[in-house]
């Protein structure tokens, strides 16, 4: 059974109908990558699993249970977290404050441990953690909105435009992250523009177009895909 | 002596705005509302006070201990909890369903319920004013009687520093008050944390609400006349006072409340009684055109 199944979801804003019929799985362990152009329907995708959206056919089942009508604030406490497109940090909080939040649903006796496991995997945030978030740099903004979403501790990590709006030596530190995450255990469902990027760390991608997946098959089968050349990678 | 005289009652008329306006910022800053009935929670919270005051001192044997401490301190508490009820209720069925809705709808809103709980006040209690009984009576004369500070005053401006600590703390240091600043700055971003937004907007009402019970009190403590309208203008002059200060900060609605108590004193002690109110909307207008943002507030620019 996958960990995650999205089954035929099909997701309208208002009259517009932005996901037509999208089903992936991800399994325990793995990177799973959603790629696509902007406007494909990748962030509507995460913010559906999520609970942010509610999809008006189909269904997504987190270990077998369907989160059908769960509230985003109890999607949380199932074991997904979410990495929001533009990092959504609180800005006017601390480093420290934002991490907090992110264990909001945690035992209070979690949550120093947590904090210093985030500290050792970005030093940088523990430099900065009485700062106020909005201060930071947007490679920190982005390690602190991954560094939060980690403190749920969650069965699977959703990741939305980690890259964006990052310098390209910045894109590099932040997919080693994702890849030491991945090392470590945690289960990643990442979406990308970047695709080269994406498709390097994932073991299975699904390319998005206008709201339904076009294509499918291991990072490297896509990579090497003429039709994923042509459109994502500029070959 | 009459001008210290003149700033200790601007002061503890701040401090009565200061303690309404807190929770206009408080609502502002989470739902991002202005809640136009909060001033009419004051009222029912002056009502609530008088009629268990009136029960209560019936039953005790006059002049005793239990006569002077029991009826006030249950008619306050007593108002506290109806007011924080009343608030919880008002956001769950008016507000709430209309999350989604145009600002403006809500504003219409706010407005109505302001004139529901006028009215019902009225049908309730008749319009006819009410005397209302001090919760403390009597007064300190210092500088040869001179300077006579009442002990309400006294009670007014010590428990507004009180509740601007204890709000300070709680918003700097508890998990509510963490969550309440999360969900002030991204609702989405809060409900992926795993914060219940609604509930906290919930808890948001409860604690304004029952801080307009507290300020109902003080008011009518100090000025006793009580009467369905009694809130409006406290009310609007403690948004006033938010917007002074900048709405949605805390610090700023005391500042704003604090100064436009002292302000408003002081026009009706050296310029006119009767251009007070013209002249304390003046200073807001002249504050928001020099810093729109008021005293202490943040501009935040609309993203788009």
């Amino acid at each position: 059974m996958a960990l995650l199944q999205v089954d035929n979801i099909h997701v309208y804003y208002g009259s517009i109908h932005a996901v037509k019929g999208v089903s992936f799985e991800v399994n325990e362990g793995e990177i799973v990558t959603l790629i696509g152009a902007n406007g494909a329907g990748k962030s509507t995708v995460l913010n559906t699993v999520s609970g942010l959206l509610h999809p008006r056919s189909g269904s997504v089942c987190f270990e077998g249970k369907n989160l059908h009508g769960v509230p985003p604030h109890k999607v949380v406490e199932h074991g997904l977290a979410q990495v929001p497109e533009g990092r959504r940090i609180f800005l006017q909080m601390t480093v420290e404050e934002n991490l907090e939040m992110g264990a909001f649903t945690q035992p209070g006796s979690t949550i120093a441990p947590g904090i210093a496991d985030v500290y050792r995997r970005f030093p940088r945030l523990e430099e900065r953690r009485r700062q106020i978030a909005g201060t930071l740099s947007g490679g920190e903004q982005q390690m602190l909105a991954m560094g939060r979403a980690l403190m749920s501790r969650p069965k699977l990590l959703m990741l939305d435009e980690p890259s964006m709006g990052l310098a390209p030596i910045l894109v590099e530190q932040i997919f080693d992250i994702i890849k030491e995450l991945h090392a470590a255990g945690t289960t990643i469902l990442l979406v990308e523009q970047n695709a080269r990027a994406a498709l390097n760390v994932a073991d299975r991608a699904y390319v998005l177009e206008t709201g339904k997946i076009s294509l499918t098959g291991t990072g490297a089968e896509l990579m090497a895909s003429d039709q994923v050349q042509k459109a994502y990678l500029g070959g | 002596m009459s001008f210290l005289s003149y700033l200790i009652t601007g002061i503890s008329l701040g401090s009565i705005y200061a303690i309404i306006a807190l929770g206009y910022t408080m609502v502002y800053g989470i739902a991002k509302m202005l809640n136009f009935a909060h001033g009419d929670v004051i009222m029912v919270g002056a009502y609530v006070c008088f009629f268990a005051m009136a029960g209560l001192s019936g039953q005790m044997e006059a002049g005793s201990l239990a006569a002077a401490v029991v009826p006030q301190v249950a008619g306050v508490l007593l108002a506290m909890v109806v007011c924080t009820i009343l608030g919880v209720v008002i956001e769950g069925l008016a507000y709430k369903p209309l999350r989604q809705a145009p600002s403006l709808a809500v504003l219409i809103t706010a407005i109505g319920v302001s004139w529901f709980l006028q009215n019902a006040a009225q049908l309730l209690w008749g319009a006819a004013p009410k005397n209302f009984t001090s919760i403390v009576s009597g007064a300190v004369s210092l500088a040869d009687g001179t300077l006579n500070i009442s002990y309400v005053t006294m009670l007014t401006v010590v428990t507004c520093l009180v509740i601007m600590v204890g709000l300070t703390t709680f918003i700097g240091k508890g998990k509510m008050g963490k969550a309440m600043r999360a969900c002030s700055e991204d609702k989405a971003a809060a409900q992926l944390m795993g914060i219940n937004v609604n509930a906290t907007i919930s808890v948001t009402f409860a604690i304004g609400s029952a801080l307009a019970a507290v300020a109902g009190v003080l008011m009518c403590s100090a000025y006793p006349t009580l009467m369905p309208t009694t809130g409006a203008l406290p009310g609007i002059k403690a948004f006033t006072a938010a917007v002074f200060g900048g709405i949605g900060s805390i610090p700023g609605a005391f500042l704003g409340g604090l100064l436009l108590g002292i302000i408003e004193t002081f026009t009706k002690a050296y310029i006119s009684t009767d251009l007070s109110d013209a002249i304390v909307f003046l200073v807001l207008i002249v504050v928001l055109l020099v810093k729109p943002s008021g005293l202490l507030g943040r501009f935040v620019p609309e993203k788009v």
